[in-house]
């Protein structure tokens, strides 16, 4: 019974979103009547299937049949969607007119048949963008809700999946198109509060800027609001709670790795080996964004001296003075006990420093570094923000798991994991000698940590790249893990033996 | 021993939690050639997991908390093999390929069998213990051609192998010789609880309910079973999880004085000199005040380990662990415990105070004494306590006063989960006014 109901809500799912493809061949003339239907076959399939799996069990988190399932451990299905999806990227990306977008007059296709959407949010015609956005929030809100019903015996996972499920629907997808509507000539900036530099690495690039300084007060607003965010509200918010406040509260790629990419978070891989990639690529990528802004910015003060406030010369050394005070805090810290990571950020920032030197002693107006003043930003844009974050980050899902961008790609992840480590009041605690080193927590951990490495140990988890995501703590069958926030002192409880030996009392 | 200049050969048999733990303690300390046997598995796993790997949340590798690479790495040598037996005469290990292993210090680390039945019908295919990495490759082996199972035993891994073989969607038969669910240990109203809970998954829980025989079909496979209640229930695959017993049958005739279990002193030291024993297989010839002789269990042994570690580096160190605690997974309630709860307390000497949660499966009891009203111990069931807190309330004496004032810190609930902190404390208020009135 329970099986027929799984069976025919997949197939009722599945139809819609064949129904919704088949828009790349057929021109529907009733685009608004299609439209509904396919998302209407899309939820109703998704809501049963939930219902069938999560509504006739008790409450507690079973991940079982997770290494059984071809979906969730890359078996032939898993192949097949990540293949589906990884097309899909590359489409959007580099080649929309498959979708139908016509950057020269009306758009046809599976593009068109989101117009009666896109104009009722942002009285404009869709764009392949417009489809992506819409297709991106609807999978974060149907697998929230099923994410919810999987989780509901723990009320950290509630709230976590109420909020990343808000700032999607609202920040990144509602708000904006609204503003796009009641705004209509302004020109284009990023009207997502919630998406700041890094992470929107084309924030202070020179076309961006110019078109937030030339955007009125809404433009002038977000500028000053993304400055804020970058270098006021993130640092607080991180050092109070850690980087979960961004990474898996806030932040759109967190929210759907965590609802829709929740089957997958077991793949990443926990090699040691891996960490240490991981580390090597986040502060290659933290190097590359801000060698990319600071010539960006570099180039835009050269080129537009009446819109800006400083000349580029005080521009570069009041980024050499930032660079040098941050390194001189850091080699304070470095007494901690954090040798190995304040050792990589520290060449980071010294790689940082020396680059933006460069900048200023060989470069001319047009031309940053020998090279041509759009290279970096374009190079960034293609290699990070397309390849990494869409195609490795989302289409390879079934095969590298979830967090792929979020752990090895993401710069925003690399300044807040940075700061986790180094300054913040946020540790996932270890309940004394009560681990059995099952390892259910490592497995499950979406970024690859291996939980269970400290928590046999008794050792509290303080790692740069831990975005809170509180399913370690979950899926843990002893109550060993528990994210929490508390003083500085002895967050990192480097024990020798887990709670529960006397012998040291009595010797 | 002590002269850390001339390097010994220590050799471990056994590499679960205790043996392991004594061999990378050594390894930190000391320079010592070190070498792990075990027969079950080249690398140490985590025997508790396997439950997950059969229910699929893990596969096997995922058990081995160290990567392969690790033991060479830290020079910790491993051998498959299986050790027919010792020679202590000779200091000398015979293994089944007829090759021999010598030693300067022995560490018998070699941990527990699951515990046999005597009744008819035992012998045949498909019935088995669980306890081994091949009782997990022989269980699933038989799944896929099993529709009903049954369970006997209603301890620990018992509920375990009910829990597994119903995430497979198998139909399961639990008999359990008690009146209630593990209520040796567990308190009447706790046990209850976990009865209600396990029936609530579809289980048919079988309380008084021994196992009087079992029937085979052609191929000699167990087909129903017979229960102490003149039922006939249909079942082609048995479980058997009536306890287990220190793995020493290869000792017999060494010369090792043992009783159940290998017998140690409080040093771990058997009656050989130089060979020591650790973990499941040990047995204190001289228990700890509230303490079992042989505690099979996962945090003794770890602590074991690393106490014979300490001695075997050069600084002799009793066997002394802290306030006993232990945990376990009932389905989809967790417990805790800390410190010392009877089931069925002597009012003179230990006096409870229970709270459970009107509609939740969620439980706290604490035991104290009625003199000094000093906190003695705890179960939690579906709350997560503070094993640091606990540890020292019960380290040194702490009035149950002082732990209930306390108590909102010391839970390990995530965050945002709902404390009952208040409730429980208006309860001690009550419990103590009727208390004041009986004495």
């Amino acid at each position: 019974m329970n099986l027929i109901k799984k069976q025919s809500s997949v197939g009722m799912g599945l139809l819609g979103l064949i129904l919704l493809s088949s828009a790349l061949f057929i021109p529907y003339e009733n685009k608004t009547l299609w439209l509904s239907v396919s998302f209407l076959l899309m939820t109703l399939g998704g809501l049963v299937y939930f219902q069938a799996v999560y509504g006739n069990t008790l409450a507690g988190v079973k991940n079982d049949g997770v290494w059984f399932n071809a979906l969730s451990s890359r078996g032939v299905s898993g192949w097949l969607l990540g293949m589906g999806l990884t097309a899909f990227y590359i489409a959007i990306y580099w080649y929309p007119e498959v979708l139908g977008f016509n950057s020269e007059g009306k758009s046809s296709g599976l593009v068109s048949l989101f117009d009666p959407l896109s104009y009722a949010l942002n009285g404009k015609a869709a764009t392949q963008w417009f489809l992506y956005g819409t297709l991106y929030t609807f999978a974060i809100v149907l697998f929230g809700i099923k994410f919810i019903w999987k989780y509901r015996s723990n009320r950290y996972q509630l709230f976590r999946t109420l909020s990343v499920v808000f700032f999607q629907l609202c920040f990144a997808f509602l708000i904006p198109e609204l503003l796009a509507k009641l705004n209509p000539d302004t020109p284009y900036f990023a009207k997502d509060l919630k998406n700041m530099w890094p992470l929107n690495y084309y924030f202070l690039d020179e076309w961006h800027l110019t078109n937030l300084i030339t955007g009125g007060n809404l433009g002038l607003f977000f500028l000053f609001f993304g400055l804020a965010m970058i270098f006021v509200v993130s640092p607080i918010l991180t050092y109070f709670y850690g980087k979960r406040w961004y990474c898996s509260w806030v932040c759109g790629c967190g929210g759907l790795a965590e609802t829709a990419g929740d089957p997958f978070r077991q793949l990443s891989s926990k090699k040691i080996s891996v960490w240490k990639l991981e580390r090597w690529m986040i502060h290659a990528v933290l190097v590359f964004v801000s060698v990319t802004t600071i010539a960006a910015l570099w180039s835009f003060l050269s080129q537009n001296p009446e819109m800006s406030w400083i000349s580029r010369e005080s521009f570069i050394g009041g980024v050499v003075l930032f660079i040098i005070i941050l390194m001189a805090v850091l080699f304070f810290w470095d007494r901690n006990g954090l040798e190995k990571d304040a050792k990589y950020t520290l060449i980071s920032l010294g790689s940082i420093l020396v680059l933006s030197i460069s900048i200023q002693a060989f470069s001319q107006q047009n031309n940053i570094l020998f090279l041509n003043s759009y290279s970096f930003q374009k190079w960034y844009g293609f290699g990070i923000g397309a390849a990494f974050s869409g195609v490795l980050g989302v289409g390879f899902y079934p095969f590298l798991g979830s967090r792929v961008w979020c752990r090895f790609g993401c710069p925003m992840a690399a300044i807040l994991g940075l700061q986790q480590r180094l300054f913040s009041r946020f540790r996932i605690s270890t309940n004394g000698g009560q681990c059995i080193s099952c390892g259910n927590c490592s497995a499950y951990c979406e970024m690859g940590i291996d939980v269970r490495a400290y928590a046999q140990r008794g050792e509290n988890i303080v790692r740069s790249s831990c975005v809170g995501c509180g399913i370690c703590s979950a899926v843990c069958p002893r109550g060993v893990l528990k994210l929490e926030n508390d003083k500085l002192e002895n967050r990192i409880n480097r024990t020798v033996y887990p709670l529960g030996n006397a012998m040291e009392v009595k010797s | 021993m002590g002269n850390e200049f001339t390097n010994k050969a220590i050799v471990i048999l056994g590499n679960g939690i205790s043996g392991i733990t004594a061999a990378r303690h050594l390894r930190k300390n000391t320079t010592h050639s070190i070498t792990v046997i075990s027969e079950e598995n080249p690398f140490f796993f985590s025997r508790t997991a396997l439950m997950y790997v059969f229910m699929g949340h893990l596969k096997f590798e995922h058990t081995q908390p160290y990567e392969n690479d690790f033991w060479e790495k830290n020079k910790i040598d491993l051998i498959q093999k299986r050790v027919l037996r010792l020679d202590a005469q000779n200091k000398v290990l015979v293994l089944d390929d007829e090759t021999s292993l010598a030693y300067d210090f022995l560490v018998l680390a070699c941990g527990s069998k699951p515990n046999q039945l005597n009744c008819p019908g035992a012998t045949l295919k498909a019935v088995q213990g669980f306890y081994h990495k091949k009782d997990l490759d022989r269980l699933e082996a038989w799944s896929e051609s099993m529709e009903t199972a049954t369970v006997v035993g209603g301890g620990l891994i018992g509920i375990e192998l009910v829990e597994m073989l119903h995430s497979r969607g198998k139909k399961v038969h639990f008999l359990v010789r008690e009146s209630s669910f593990w209520n040796t240990v567990l308190p009447a109203e706790e046990s209850e609880l976990i009865n209600r809970h396990i029936r609530a998954h579809g289980i048919d829980l079988q309380l008084n309910t021994k196992l009087r025989s079992l029937e085979g079909d052609s191929d000699g496979r167990v087909s129903k079973i017979h229960t102490s209640k003149n039922q006939t229930l249909p079942s082609q695959w048995v479980g058997l999880a009536v306890g287990v017993s220190p793995n020493i049958d290869f000792l017999k005739g060494s010369g090792l004085n043992l009783g159940k279990g290998i017998l140690v002193n409080r040093y771990l030291e058997t009656s050989q000199a130089d060979i020591f024993a650790i973990g499941d297989c040990a047995e204190q010839q001289d228990p700890l005040p509230d303490r079992q002789s042989i505690e099979a269990v996962w945090y003794t042994g770890r602590i074991m380990g690393e106490t014979l570690a300490q001695t075997l580096a050069g600084k002799k160190t009793a066997y002394h662990p802290g306030p006993w605690f232990n945990s376990a997974k009932f389905f989809d309630i967790e417990y805790q415990t800390y410190g010392k709860v009877s089931p069925t307390p002597d009012p003179k000497k230990e006096i409870q105070l229970y709270w459970q949660h009107p509609k939740k499966n969620k439980t706290l009891r604490f035991s104290f004494d009625p003199e000094k009203r000093n906190f003695s111990g705890v179960i939690g069931l579906g709350i997560r306590l503070r094993h640091e807190y606990f540890n020292q309330w019960l380290s040194k004496e702490t009035s149950l006063d002082e732990v209930i004032k306390n108590l909102e810190q010391s839970f390990f609930d995530p965050e945002f989960s709902t404390h009952y902190a208040m409730e429980i404390q208006s309860l001690w208020e009550l419990k103590k006014s009727t208390l004041s009135l009986n004495f």
